[in-house]
């Protein structure tokens, strides 16, 4: 193998990717610092074996603490592993550098890489400079760093905060955009949809100072804004629409996403947000609202009932629970801890269940029921609430009404057949008795008989009746609940349920019992409670000292807006997640929200405003070489959009977006068989139909999503399954995606259906092409592009005039007036989806 | 991997393909790019020796068949008909939902054993044709795995963790070792559409089954179909032909060349090429997955079941065009293994499925040559217990999940042929001599392609992933040639 190949690329690669963080750089000035440029080597190497886990403890010697009788300044022996200022006496320098296999750290046959020359050189600084700890900086509550009064008149926060690091690596800003990049990016960003063109002309022909304020405003108070920021929440909390497990059989989450949704526009408090998912219930009166987010607590996978042990089961649900709770809230990967001591965070195993005790004491099976009932067909498991609107409640009543008197006239028409049989029985029962007389009495007792039997036949036939028309009831009663919406809470049983540790993390091998509590490194919970509540819980992740909370959830948010994160692991923060790139500005942010009261929109409204929002994208290839995820901002984030916001784009730039908000999920047309070559034949639903109407051109938001088999438009793009937590989506670039676009049906037939309208709107080629560009990509076309697509539309028509039978293919459904021939449209919507297939097209720039 | 990287990437692999005649370093590449500390080229952070095997088969039985009639021989249980499985053999193991609290009584094989091959392996009578590939195989009776249920168990085998979300074993040689052919995708899955067993015990599948987890999703499996287009969304739509196609793409590529250059981002000439592969596989695809060129002769060795489009048989043909034409991993599912009851009616039905055609895919890959560099894997996701569920009768029984033991085998690419590894107690319940546990499995299909299982990783969550994880692993050097 070609290793001095490989050696250079890795070099480049190297170079390129890591000045963000740390003072690799031989010349670097800044001193070195703990938390940036030690810890991290600490805990890739060292921490495995000389770390918090107590169990995989080396030598009694542990590198993430300077103090106590194990920690790295400690002697033992003579040997000091870290001495301040002098390498001769840090036994840690001897190690690292050591040639002789049998001493050198970490050891060859640990698999962990050995240090570099570079990364020696930090820890011969780090010593030289005095060795120094700090607390590890995501778990200190962050301040707001020091902002020259001055300054702020004329930049923002923000932006001071990111030139100062920009003047540090000797660069600057970039001017800001184009109007029209900057109206689709803001649009984009806080919608996911793009500006129309009759929006676009409006902001270009606005010259008031405050224009693109006002347009940051109108964004926000758009509902589309709710739908857009609950996209990214149900990655984080893997909403779905089946339970993901087995049968994967279908579970009606919708409501809770209309709370999400709902949340957003109206701009609930960050704070509230998470109070009513972890314990809405907990209420002293829980308003609808905050029972329905309650069902937070019910996103996990779920297994239906059968195979598993109901014991293990409930294990794994709450583990589950658990570990969303880490990653939504506290960025931490908690569930590391299941099993053992964290090994890189100080979260023990003990920690762990001790915080699985605020989420076992559900009221509710471990398992989902049998296939049977109105609760199966309804996708829910108790404990629910029905949320019937009032034309839906005033309905219910009418049928329940009429199942009730139904079942009341049922039990009438038994009595009476009851009594009428004993009565026949009776009188057959005197005739019996004297068999003699009844032949003598035959001619005379006959007609009593068949009166009495007449009479029999009529009461078993009116019961037989109303008893069909019960049945008949009953089941109008349960085939209108299935459209009634409701939503599946969270309820907590009265007697409180212990928490084991569970030894290994087995569901069979309880250990200790455990008191609820939060981890020992996180600052103390308050509570008035002799058993802690979810409730305590919640209100501890938002105190505004908690150091985690305010800074995982602006991260998130500032992510979605540039592409990374500022701490680029936004799922973890703890060690073995990245430094932040801008660590004031982390803080900046995560302050000025809680003081803010966890004002999102205000938030978002901030980040957009700023210069470092609006720069432009365009740059020179060197400086997508140097910085290509633009940790430093240096110019404005240019990266490919979601999948969700690509298929919204097409639907709505062609006309056929239905705005239609809320609801159950629906089903867009997808390619046949998918469901059933991964389903179960007894899977509910085991196979894919598609809705028709407009509810296949609602926002991706709503489509359905089965955990075994997401649907491809999404999952191609990098949609997560939603079997587990996801804080950021990657973003690849594959033939599978370009396929997808060319070849989707739905997504030709909007080119098509947009066709068809510039082709109503105008004769003219050149406008033509230009409507359609400007409609797809908020821009005009430069004139060689415009040359470029006009010979396009030209060659294309001639193709299609010379086959017009693809040409009637093509356009064999579709609504166009008879008046525009099939070539013609052909062309046009082969020219449309060229533009759908651009690069840019499916880019924020 | 963002765009940058995954550009560069992209132009050091074809340099490497260039340059090394194979994927091979490149991929190391792409481990260590991935890498947080990228600075230490020089730290001997590499794969280990030469490679073994090119490419992998697996084929997956899903819903377990059972080893006590296919594999592990258990002659003496016919004595023990409907007697207590001693408890000092279950020794209190966890049992699932379905047979809790129930009886442990032993239900004897209803089907027979004969010897095969130059070593005298024994065969079960349901499968005739392995019998006479019986020098071809390396049987492992001493699989075990963690799981008792269906879903963990699957997850397990497929990515080497019970929890949803880790890379499957595809996707981590993709990543590792990086591809072969530039028009083919490099993780392929194909899927039975029918099985003769029936649906009664039919069983599951699950997207993250070949997903890339945590890794780069470009090693995600793509998933075939079994109708329509093999690949999601491959054909032109009806009204688009080849020179439209062309044509169109030829105005998107110029108009995407000026975007390039004034925008300046590197992604551009990602997506121009991603397009230009999205175009040839409109025709590698279709050419590979069209079989009518196959001369009888070859249709043959996989029985008459390869004519129907979507049968076992016709996948097992099809993984051979894709080891010829350089696909790293293929994985077969075919399902219907779940013999909870009425498993001697059902069980010959599954094995005339797969027996023949996966004898004649080992055949046709030995007659061209391809065997020694393409190592097949038969397993399913654990065994089935020796004690029956549900009615107990010699030639009318059930077994429910068993973790503890199960059977599989492993044919080609460097593993000993007509041989027997692993040995279960009486009762094939328990190991009892040269464990394999699903790890170990993995490891040394790992090893076999050049990757040592310890340092093929990914960090994610906090932890340098793996696809053998945390608990040991190691290479079961003993079924190795």
């Amino acid at each position: 193998m070609n290793c001095k190949l490989l050696s250079l690329f890795v070099f480049l690669f190297a170079a390129s990717n890591l000045l963000i963080n740390s003072s690799l750089q031989a010349a670097d000035p800044r001193p070195v610092r703990y938390n940036r440029d030690i810890r991290p080597l600490l805990s890739d190497r060292c921490f495995h074996c000389h770390g918090p886990d107590e169990a995989d403890r080396q030598a009694a010697l542990r590198l993430d603490q300077a103090d106590g009788e194990e920690g790295a300044y400690r002697e033992a022996s003579g040997v000091v592993a870290v001495k301040p200022g002098s390498l001769d006496e840090s036994e840690l320098w001897q190690r690292i550098t050591s040639e002789d296999p049998d001493s050198v750290m970490p050891p060859p046959d640990s698999h962990k890489k050995a240090l570099t020359k570079d990364e020696q050189e930090l820890f011969r600084r780090w010593i030289e400079q005095g060795a120094n700890y700090e607390s590890f900086w995501a778990f200190i509550p962050p301040t707001s760093p020091a902002i020259p009064e001055s300054e702020l008149d004329t930049e923002s926060p923000i932006d001071q905060l990111v030139r100062r690091r920009l003047e540090e690596e000797g660069l600057s800003p970039t001017a800001v955009a184009d109007r029209r990049t900057l109206i689709r990016r803001v649009t984009l960003d806080l919608t996911g949809l793009p500006p129309t063109r009759a929006e676009i002309e409006a902001f270009l022909n606005d010259d008031a100072p405050d224009a693109y304020e006002k347009l940051v405003d109108r964004l926000l108070d758009s509902p589309h804004y709710g739908e857009h920021m609950a996209k990214y929440w149900l990655d984080v909390v893997r909403f779905a629409d089946t339970n993901g497990i087995h049968h994967d059989h279908y579970r009606d989450l919708s409501t809770y996403r209309d709370w999400v949704i709902r949340s957003f526009n109206d701009n609930l408090p960050y704070a509230d947000f998470v109070r009513y998912q972890i314990a809405g219930d907990l209420y002293e009166h829980p308003q609808q609202d905050q029972l329905v987010a309650s069902g937070f607590n019910r996103l996990h996978l779920i297994i239906d009932v059968g195979t598993m042990l109901p014991e293990e089961s409930f294990s794994r649900n709450v583990i589950d629970r658990v570990s969303s709770v880490g990653t939504a809230f506290l960025g931490l990967t908690l569930q590391c801890a299941v099993c053992h001591d964290h090994k890189y965070d100080p979260i023990t195993q003990r920690d762990f269940y001790s915080l699985a005790g605020f989420f076992n004491n559900i009221d509710a099976l471990p398992e989902t029921g049998g296939r049977r009932g109105a609760d199966f067909l309804r996708g829910l498991q108790e404990p629910y609430i029905d949320l019937p609107s009032a034309e839906q409640a005033e309905q219910l009543r009418s049928l329940k009404q009429a199942v009730e008197s139904l079942t009341a006239q049922v039990a009438e028409s038994k009595e009476q057949l009851s009594e009428l049989e004993a009565s026949v029985a009776q009188s057959h029962a005197a005739n019996d008795s004297t068999p003699a007389q009844q032949d003598q009495d035959q001619s005379t007792d006959e007609p009593k008989t068949t009166n009495n039997d007449e009479a029999l036949k009529e009461a078993k036939a009116e019961l037989a009746a109303k008893q069909k028309e019960l049945e008949a009831a009953t089941k109008a009663h349960d085939d209108y609940l299935l459209n009634v919406p409701a939503a599946m809470i969270m309820k907590e049983r009265a007697e409180v349920r212990p928490s084991h540790l569970l030894i290994r993390g087995a569901y069979d091998k309880p250990g200790e019992v455990v008191a609820r509590t939060t981890p020992g490194f996180l600052p103390l919970m308050k509570s008035d409670h002799q058993v802690k509540t979810r409730m305590d819980l919640a209100n501890w992740l938002v105190d505004p000292q908690h150091p985690l909370t305010a800074r995982v959830t602006v991260n998130r948010f500032w992510q979605q807006l540039f592409g990374v994160g500022l701490v680029r692991t936004s799922e973890d923060f703890g060690a073995q997640g990245e430094w932040p790139s801008h660590p004031d500005l982390l803080d900046y942010l995560a302050v000025r929200f809680v003081e803010s009261d966890w004002n999102v929109k205000s938030l978002m409204k901030a980040m957009v405003m700023s210069h470092t929002y609006q720069q432009s994208s365009i740059a020179s290839p060197e400086a997508f070489k140097s910085d290509p995820q633009n940790r430093l901002l240096a110019r404005g984030s240019r990266f490919r959009l979601d999948s969700e916001v690509i298929r919204d784009q097409i639907l709505a730039t062609s006309g056929k977006l239905s705005r239609q908000m809320f609801g159950k999920s629906v089903k867009p047309p997808q390619p046949e068989g998918l469901w059933k070559a991964v389903s179960l034949p007894s899977s509910y639903p085991n196979e894919y139909s598609a809705d028709s109407g407009d509810k296949i051109y609602r926002r991706s938001v709503y489509t359905f999503w089965k955990r075994a088999m997401p649907p491809p438009q999404m999952s191609i793009f990098n949609a997560p399954n939603r079997e587990e937590c996801v804080a950021r989506r990657e973003r690849t670039n594959t033939p599978l995606q370009a396929l997808l676009l060319m070849n989707e049906t739905e997504y030709l037939k909007a080119a098509r259906h947009l066709a068809s309208d510039i082709l109503a709107a105008t004769t003219d080629d050149q406008q033509r092409l230009s409507m359609i560009y400007e409609t797809i990509t908020s821009q005009l076309p430069d004139p060689e592009i415009a040359q470029d697509l006009k010979e396009l539309a030209a060659d294309l028509r001639k193709l299609y005039q010379q086959s017009p039978d693809l040409a009637a293919a093509l356009c064999a459904d579709a609504t166009a007036p008879a008046s525009v021939p099939h070539d013609e449209l052909a062309a046009w919507t082969l020219v449309a989806s060229a533009v759908y297939n651009l690069d840019i097209t499916k880019t924020k720039q | 991997m963002d765009s940058e990287q995954q550009l560069n990437w992209m132009l050091a692999r074809r340099q490497f393909l260039k340059t090394s005649g194979m994927g091979l370093g490149a991929s190391v590449l792409g481990t260590l790019m991935s890498h947080k500390a990228l600075g230490d080229a020089d730290s001997g952070y590499t794969l280990t020796p030469t490679p073994k095997v090119k490419h992998v088969i697996f084929l997956f039985m899903a819903g377990a068949p059972s080893q006590i009639e296919l594999f592990d021989y258990k002659p003496d249980l016919d004595q023990q008909f409907r007697k207590p499985l001693p408890p000092s053999v279950s020794m209190g193991q966890r049992v699932t939902a379905m047979t809790r609290g129930q009886e442990q009584l032993i239900a004897p094989s209803k089907f027979k054993f004969a010897r095969a091959g130059e070593n005298g392996i024994w065969m079960s009578e349901l499968l005739p044709h392995l019998s006479q590939a019986a020098d071809d195989l390396c049987i492992v009776n001493s699989l075990s795995t963690t799981a008792i249920n269906h879903d963990p168990g699957k997850t397990f085998l497929c990515t080497g963790s019970e929890i949803p979300g880790r890379a499957s074993m595809g996707a981590w040689l993709s990543y590792g070792l990086g591809s072969l052919n530039k028009d083919l995708p490099n993780f392929v899955v194909l899927n039975s559409a029918f099985w003769t067993g029936g649906t009664r015990n039919v069983q599951g599948l699950y997207n993250r089954l070949w997903g890339s987890g945590p890794l780069p999703s470009q090693h995600q499996g793509v998933k075939f179909q079994t109708s329509g287009d093999p690949v999601l969304f491959l054909s032109n739509p009806s009204g688009i032909d080849e020179r439209i196609r062309r044509r169109m793409l030829d105005a998107v590529s110029q108009v995407n060349q000026q975007h390039l250059g004034a925008i300046g981002d590197p992604e551009i000439a990602t997506t121009i090429a991603q397009q230009e592969m999205a175009f040839r596989m409109q025709a590698s695809v279709p050419e590979l997955t069209d079989v009518s060129g196959e001369p009888s002769n070859v249709l043959d060795l996989y029985g008459p079941e390869v004519h129907k489009g979507g049968s076992f048989a016709r996948n097992c043909l099809l993984a051979r065009r894709m080891v010829e034409r350089g696909v790293r991993f293929i994985q077969l599912f075919h399902r219907g293994w779940d013999h909870h009851s009425i498993l001697p009616k059902q069980l010959p039905g599954q094995c005339f499925d797969v027996d023949q055609a996966s004898a004649g895919l080992i055949q046709d890959l030995k007659q061209r040559g391809l065997l020694d560099e393409t190592l097949i894997v038969f397993a399913g996701e654990f065994g089935r217990t020796v004690y029956g569920q549900g009615t107990l009768e010699l030639d009318d029984y059930g077994r429910d999940h068993h973790p503890r033991c199960f059977s599989g085998w492993l044919a080609g690419g460097g593993v000993k042929g007509g041989f027997v590894y692993g040995q279960t107690d009486e009762f094939s319940y328990n190991v009892v001599e040269n464990p394999v546990h699903v790890r170990d499995l993995h490891a040394t299909m790992l090893h076999q392609l050049g990757v040592d299982h310890e340092r093929l990783i990914f960090p994610s969550q906090g932890l340098d992933q793996k696809l053998t994880g945390v608990e040991p692993a190691r290479v079961v050097h003993e079924i190795l040639a």
